[in-house]
């Protein structure tokens, strides 16, 4: 081979994988890459612990409050999801309801209910993912971790990040749910160009119609790499209902284990 | 919140304000719960000792106080009860509900003091359960719990959790005053009779294994000591209704099994007694089923069915039970609502006689701090040999107003 001809061969393998993103990939491939880079971003971060609180609003304006604190584990192993621990304070009848899931990527998570005043725990079904978490606008499937492999992805269009994040640019991809009995037929995602985070969801029903519009907003960087959003903001087109979901600071490496998130562990937490 | 209850506790909260590293412990919380409850009860009494009120008030306070420290892997709460009723005088009574230290420690956790601890996953009859005595003057489901003095270790471990329980003092059942409604008629003598020569001082043990295994949530326990059930006796001669509570020494081994597959909570409690006349087997076993987001609303419709067996002996060897060859039906809604409405209708019917308990239990938050509960029972087609007909007259609504401080 000439020197020129293997100048050419290497520039060509070079650029092979540009060439392959530029002009291989399709929409659904670069969808899913835009899931694992977001997912990449998040890897390691451990386990955290946080204190939220949500407002719920009827379409009448009357509001209602919760609050709760979230423990979550990362599971580091591929193919098994993330386990976490809710703990309720308010309303002050639910106070130390405990709830433990443990996340699957597509099969039925595992989930226990503890009740403080009867001091059982109780293994409950985990059919109900559609169902309204503690009377608000989100489901149960809009709060557990976001697998990669729960969902198949299409890269639609990149556009402007809206109200949410208005200055920034956006991948828009669709996703449809690969778990069942979820509550929709697809759902479109407005994700940032920069740090990959999501900026705005829209569900859509059984029937394909706008259900909900979820925006996230106020996010904040941990340990110089984990972002978290701060606030999200859950609109119910169908019922004029909302809910708005307020994270206080999160720890990061708190020192929780396997062992915290075990069902036995359940009636003791605080 | 810590600063709310700081306030509370000044004194405390000022000694850890002087080292800023532990600013935060102990972090102390105290709460409230008062309930002011109207029982009505629309016959007239069947014994003629038994007060004809249509109407009984009653209130209760159960205040908590907790603080922990070493971010929270020490704890100590206190749990007392009080309640006041002014047609039952044994229903008006005090209790310590829990006074405890939890420890949770490298590898184990710890707990000495009075406490309360459920076993079990069946929802008509907690036969597994043991370790607390029942409260018998709350409510006739024997669900509310007298606080258990006990040394408690659990040990987790790769093959399930291991719990030792050593319980060094008894508590007697509470029973309603012979002339307040829901006594059938009989007086409970207040001076209880044991097998065990060192009467409530019996030193009761238990131990539990419990483990998840997939979709199944399994627990096998044994407990050896003062029976919670009592036989009553009738040793008055001159009065057949002034019963003495007995309590033997029994061994009860005992398996609680649960199945979750789909909207389906497939359910097993099984035990074998020794102690109780022969030894004996008794079982519920049944299942509850549930839809979700009934006809595209939030509200989620569940179905329950339970069959109960006892085989101990009926010839005063054993305490008597309504639940020998019994079922169970149920059905609960629940709104998922903003105030989490919630409604359980369940009625458990006698297989030789018919004769059933009738029960309604529905609740609802009011605003943030009030809730709303409710519970009716009645006592239907109850046969003379049926151990329900001495409840026949006593069917009751009760309406519960509860405000959290």
């Amino acid at each position: 081979m000439g020197k020129l001809q293997r100048i050419l061969a290497l520039t060509v393998l070079a650029i092979s994988p540009m060439l392959q993103s530029a002009y291989a990939e399709t929409p659904q491939e670069k969808g899913r890459a835009i899931a694992e880079e977001t997912d990449r971003r998040d890897l390691g971060w451990g386990d955290s612990d946080v204190v939220m609180s949500m407002i719920l609003r009827n379409a009448e304006g009357e509001s209602s409050v919760r609050e709760l604190r979230l423990r979550s584990l990362e599971v580091p192993e591929q193919g098994v999801g993330d386990k976490s621990i809710t703990v309720f304070d308010k309303p002050r009848d639910i106070e130390g309801t405990a709830f433990l899931s443990h996340t699957k990527i597509l099969d039925p998570d595992d989930q226990w209910l503890f009740l403080p005043a009867l001091k059982r725990v109780k293994r409950i079904s985990s059919k109900n993912k559609s169902g309204p978490f503690v009377g608000s606008e989100f489901a149960y499937e809009d709060l557990v971790s976001q697998e990669v492999a729960r969902y198949d992805y299409t890269w639609l269009r990149d556009e402007n990040c809206g109200e949410a994040a208005p200055s920034r640019e956006c991948f828009v991809v669709e996703r449809t749910p690969l778990y069942e009995h979820s509550g929709y037929t697809k759902q479109i995602s407005w994700v940032d160009k920069q740090d990959y985070q999501p900026r705005k969801i829209e569900f859509y029903d059984r029937k394909d119609a706008l259900l909900k519009t979820l925006l996230m907003l106020d996010y904040k960087q941990y340990q110089a790499r984990y972002w978290r959003t701060h606030r999200m903001d859950m609109t119910n087109h169908q019922t004029g209902k909302s809910t708005t979901l307020s994270f206080e600071e999160y720890s990061f490496k708190v020192g929780l284990s396997e062992g915290d998130f075990e069902k036995n562990r359940l009636k003791r937490v605080r | 919140m810590i600063r709310s209850a700081c306030f509370a506790a000044a004194g405390l909260c000022l000694a850890a304000g002087a080292q800023p590293a532990l600013a935060e412990e102990p972090n102390i919380e105290t709460s409230l719960e008062l309930g002011m409850e109207l029982r009505a009860f629309p016959n007239d009494p069947a014994f003629g000792l038994q007060r004809d009120q249509a109407v009984s008030p009653s209130f209760y306070l159960e205040p908590e106080i907790s603080a922990d420290w070493n971010g929270g892997d020490d704890r100590l709460t206190l749990v007392p009860y009080a309640r006041v009723d002014r047609d039952d005088d044994s229903r008006t009574h005090v209790d310590l509900r829990e006074a405890n230290w939890l420890h949770i420690g490298d590898g184990y956790d710890l707990v000495i003091g009075a406490d309360k601890v459920f076993w079990g996953v069946t929802e008509s009859r907690h036969l597994v359960d043991i370790i607390n005595q029942s409260d018998g003057v709350e409510d006739v489901d024997l669900e509310d719990k007298l606080g258990q003095p006990m040394v408690q270790l659990a040990v987790p471990s790769d093959l399930g959790t291991f719990s030792f329980f050593a319980m060094p003092y008894f508590r007697e059942r509470t029973f309603p005053d012979a002339d307040a409604r829901l006594s059938g008629g009989v007086r409970v003598d207040g001076d209880a009779q044991y097998d065990s020569d060192a009467e409530e001082f019996h030193p009761d043990l238990a131990v539990r294994w419990s483990q998840v295994i997939g979709d199944f949530d399994v627990g096998l326990s044994h407990f050896h000591g003062t029976s919670r059930e009592p036989r009553l006796l009738a040793l008055d001669p001159a009065n057949p209704s002034n019963l003495t509570p007995y309590y033997d020494q029994i061994d009860q081994t005992g398996l609680d099994l649960q199945y979750t597959k789909d909207a389906w909570l497939w359910k097993l409690e099984a035990i074998g007694r020794g102690g109780h006349g022969d030894y004996f087997p008794a079982a519920v076993a049944g299942f509850e089923y549930t839809l979700f987001g009934i006809r595209g609303s939030d509200m989620d419709l569940g179905f329950l069915a339970e069959y109960q067996y006892d085989g101990r002996d009926e010839d005063g060897s054993a305490p008597g039970t309504l639940a020998n060859n019994d079922t169970f039906i149920g059905t609960r809604l629940t709104f998922n609502d903003v105030d989490d409405t919630s409604l359980l209708a369940g009625a458990v019917i006698d297989n030789e006689d018919r004769s059933t308990l009738l029960s309604l239990e529905a609740e609802r938050r009011i605003g943030d701090a009030w809730k709303l509960a409710a519970v009716a029972r009645f006592f239907l087609n109850a046969d003379r040999e049926n151990a329900l007909k001495a409840l026949e007259r006593d069917d009751f609504v009760s309406l519960t107003l509860i405000r959290y401080f």
